[in-house]
């Protein structure tokens, strides 16, 4: 039996994952801002499989409280989950906006991961794992300020992991596509290429399983990426993408 | 978005929006709205075009279960699949099962559903504790028989009109096995099946399917089959999920279903069993739920659509009525594969529009080929309002306003209880409403 506490754990995606572990037997602390949610989805996966369910409350931008998750009753596996999608016409014209943007897309990954990472290290086990996006991938007009957020958490994991492989500690970044979730219902119609979360969190599992240090999910997604990112500047400026 | 009910007329563009979580207001609506679960209602009940659908599928948590007194408490989009998954093994199954276990918690109700065991254990309404209906004011009511008992009662069998149910607590029934052992008895006219439905009574679970393209001699022939839990303590499942390896992926072409096939088919089903009486074991889902191992099996009656007809009619009229509408149906060579008959007995729901009530019951499908099968449902009709009897609205996507509050007599106490910014469809329909 495992511990794993997932940050942001009234997310979609981060839901499935909960239940995927549940299922399995494995104990869960649970972190998300509101505590209406956060009872809803304990008593879920209590009655549905028996599991041991752990709630804290907490905002990811109070940036003080996120050492005390790492104080005592270390989890063996950290999720990061939470996120928002970035309005990019109201990021060009709301400057505090954009900035506090990146308090909740990267400023508190970044916080959460270096506590993290620190208690990790020096027990010398367990994998962190951030949820970014295919949108980190390469900066586009039509979202880049969500997108430069997640290429941010990227190149932290990189580095991350590059500290970490000298003592046993695992760094796995998901890169989901596009996914059907609450985050993104408002876009319609979505096409073949959209994913349930169920899917999503599928794959998640499976990454932190095999320590894969990025994963595209669903699959396809690195052929798309590898094209967008490969497309040169002049064709790329053509598009509205 | 396009949102098509269980029998794929009507068809309509639909607006949506999913309900994530039970505690947050209900959207902010111009004109109406109407929950929907998993669509499984065969008319227009589930659609609500122009207005908005509100999508309670994700409002999916199980709240708490007490596994001594069977009790459970979950949210309206949970569905029937995963209680059943969820309890089955503990030893607790649903008090009262449709015919497939692919509808929400909050469909059940809204519709009141009925299974097997009507005869017995009365509708699904009669087993709810209560539940949370959200009004569109914002108004949040416990309702149970002895809390809002107006507002239970309307909303039991209430087709989505009276609120968002929210979340649900019900009592399951406590059973000795997934596996029930089954009886089937051939029967050759109807006059046999209303004696053998008779001396079954006793037993929880009577359903019968009948051929109704038999004539002369045969009319009404079919295969009685009657039930118990088998006593053998095993709760396993032979799964039947969503994600059954059995699909239709597209509509079939609807000269597939014609007069000569469907007859063929019905006799083969028919003399599958030469003797008398056969006695069986089956697993919970093959006898509950044999179609949902065909996912889509809507498909099969082609682009078009189907109509489902179902009604009840009192006992004191009961034989003759469906021997009537049996011949109509076999003359009209219109009428489906099988037809389902079964007895209700006496026990009332809470429901105030509740479609069960005691007398005999018919189900068949109409594949829609053209203005024909509208006529003859509407000569059905008229036999039906002469004898008292009524037709299930959670099927219905044609009955008139006539039909419909004829046959509803609780209707007007219904309507005052009603919220005023919930409708679908079925209900601007059967009301004469053209606007919302």
């Amino acid at each position: 039996m495992k511990h794993i506490m997932i940050y942001g754990a009234s997310s979609a995606m981060a839901k499935q994952v909960a239940h995927l572990y549940a299922k399995r037997g494995d104990r869960l602390t649970l972190v998300a801002r509101n505590a209406e949610k956060l009872e809803t989805i304990k008593s879920d996966l209590e009655t549905r499989y028996s599991a041991q369910v752990k709630t804290i409350v907490q905002e990811a931008t109070d940036y003080d409280s996120h050492s005390t998750l790492f104080e005592d009753d270390l989890p063996d596996i950290f999720l990061i989950a939470h996120g928002i999608l970035t309005d990019q016409d109201k990021a060009q014209s709301d400057n505090s906006y954009l900035l506090n943007q990146f308090h909740t897309n990267f400023f508190s990954q970044t916080s959460l991961l270096t506590h993290a990472a620190n208690a990790f290290e020096k027990r010398g086990s367990g994998t962190l794992c951030v949820i970014g996006s295919v949108a980190g991938d390469r900066g586009r007009m039509s979202n880049y300020a969500y997108g430069s957020a997640k290429a941010g958490i990227e190149a932290f994991c990189d580095g991350l992991r590059h500290r970490l492989s000298k003592v046993n500690v695992g760094v796995v970044l998901i890169k989901p596509g596009f996914t059907d979730t609450p985050m993104t219902a408002h876009i319609q119609p979505k096409g073949a290429l959209w994913a349930k979360p169920e899917k999503v969190a599928k794959d998640i599992v499976n990454a932190i399983e095999k320590n894969k240090p990025v994963k595209y999910t669903p699959g396809i997604w690195n052929y798309i990426m590898f094209i967008i990112r490969n497309i040169p500047r002049f064709i790329f400026h053509a598009s509205r993408l | 978005m396009k949102y098509t009910p269980w029998g794929n007329f009507p068809n309509t563009q639909e607006n949506s929006v999913p309900l994530n979580w039970t505690g947050s207001p209900l959207p902010l609506v111009s004109d109406s709205c109407l929950p929907r679960g998993l669509g499984r209602s065969y008319g227009d009940s589930c659609l609500n075009s122009p207005g908005l659908l509100l999508d309670c599928t994700p409002l999916n948590h199980f709240l708490s279960f007490d596994s001594e007194q069977g009790i459970l408490k979950a949210e309206a989009g949970v569905t029937l699949q995963e209680i059943i998954e969820n309890t089955l093994p503990k030893g607790w199954f649903l008090p009262v099962t449709p015919g497939t276990k692919f509808v929400t918690l909050g469909g059940a109700i809204a519709n009141d559903v009925h299974g097997k065991n009507h005869h017995i254990d009365g509708c699904f309404g009669n087993h709810v504790l209560r539940f949370e209906l959200v009004r569109s004011n914002g108004e949040r009511h416990i309702c149970s028989p002895t809390e809002n008992r107006e507002l239970f009662r309307a909303t039991i069998g209430g087709l989505g009109l009276t609120g968002l149910i929210t979340w649900v607590e019900f009592q399951l029934k406590k059973v000795t096995s997934a596996n029930i052992d089954v009886e089937t008895i051939k029967f050759h006219n109807l006059k046999e099946f209303f004696e053998i439905s008779e001396e079954s009574k006793n037993y929880l679970y009577t359903v019968s399917w009948v051929d109704c393209l038999a004539t002369g001699d045969d009319l009404g022939r079919g295969l009685f089959m009657r039930g118990q839990h088998s006593s053998d303590g095993d709760f396993s499942s032979k799964s039947v999920n969503s994600q059954s390896p059995l699909n239709v992926p597209f509509n079939l072409p609807s000269f597939l279903l014609n007069g000569l096939t469907m007859q063929a088919f019905n006799t083969l089903y028919y003399n599958k069993q030469f003797s008398k009486l056969s006695k069986s074991k089956q697993n919970y889902n093959p006898f509950f739920y044999p179609l949902d191992a065909v996912r889509n099996w809507n498909r099969i009656y082609g682009r078009n659509g189907f109509l489902q007809y179902q009604f009840v009619v009192p006992h004191e009229s009961g034989q003759e009525v469906v021997e009537e509408i049996f011949k109509k149906i076999s003359d009209s060579r219109m009428g489906s594969f099988l037809a389902v008959l079964k007895n209700f007995g006496k026990i009332k729901s809470p429901g105030l529009l509740s479609f069960p009530r005691e007398g005999v019951t018919l189900a068949l499908d109409f594949a829609i080929k053209g203005p024909e099968v509208f006529q003859l449902l509407e000569e059905l009709d008229k036999i039906i309002i002469s004898n008292h009897g009524r037709i299930y609205p959670a099927k219905d996507a044609r009955m008139s306003t006539e039909m419909f509050k004829a046959s509803f007599p609780n209707l007007d106490e219904f309507l005052k209880w009603k919220d005023p910014n919930f409708s679908s469809l079925f209900f601007r329909r059967v009301m004469g409403e053209t606007k919302i």
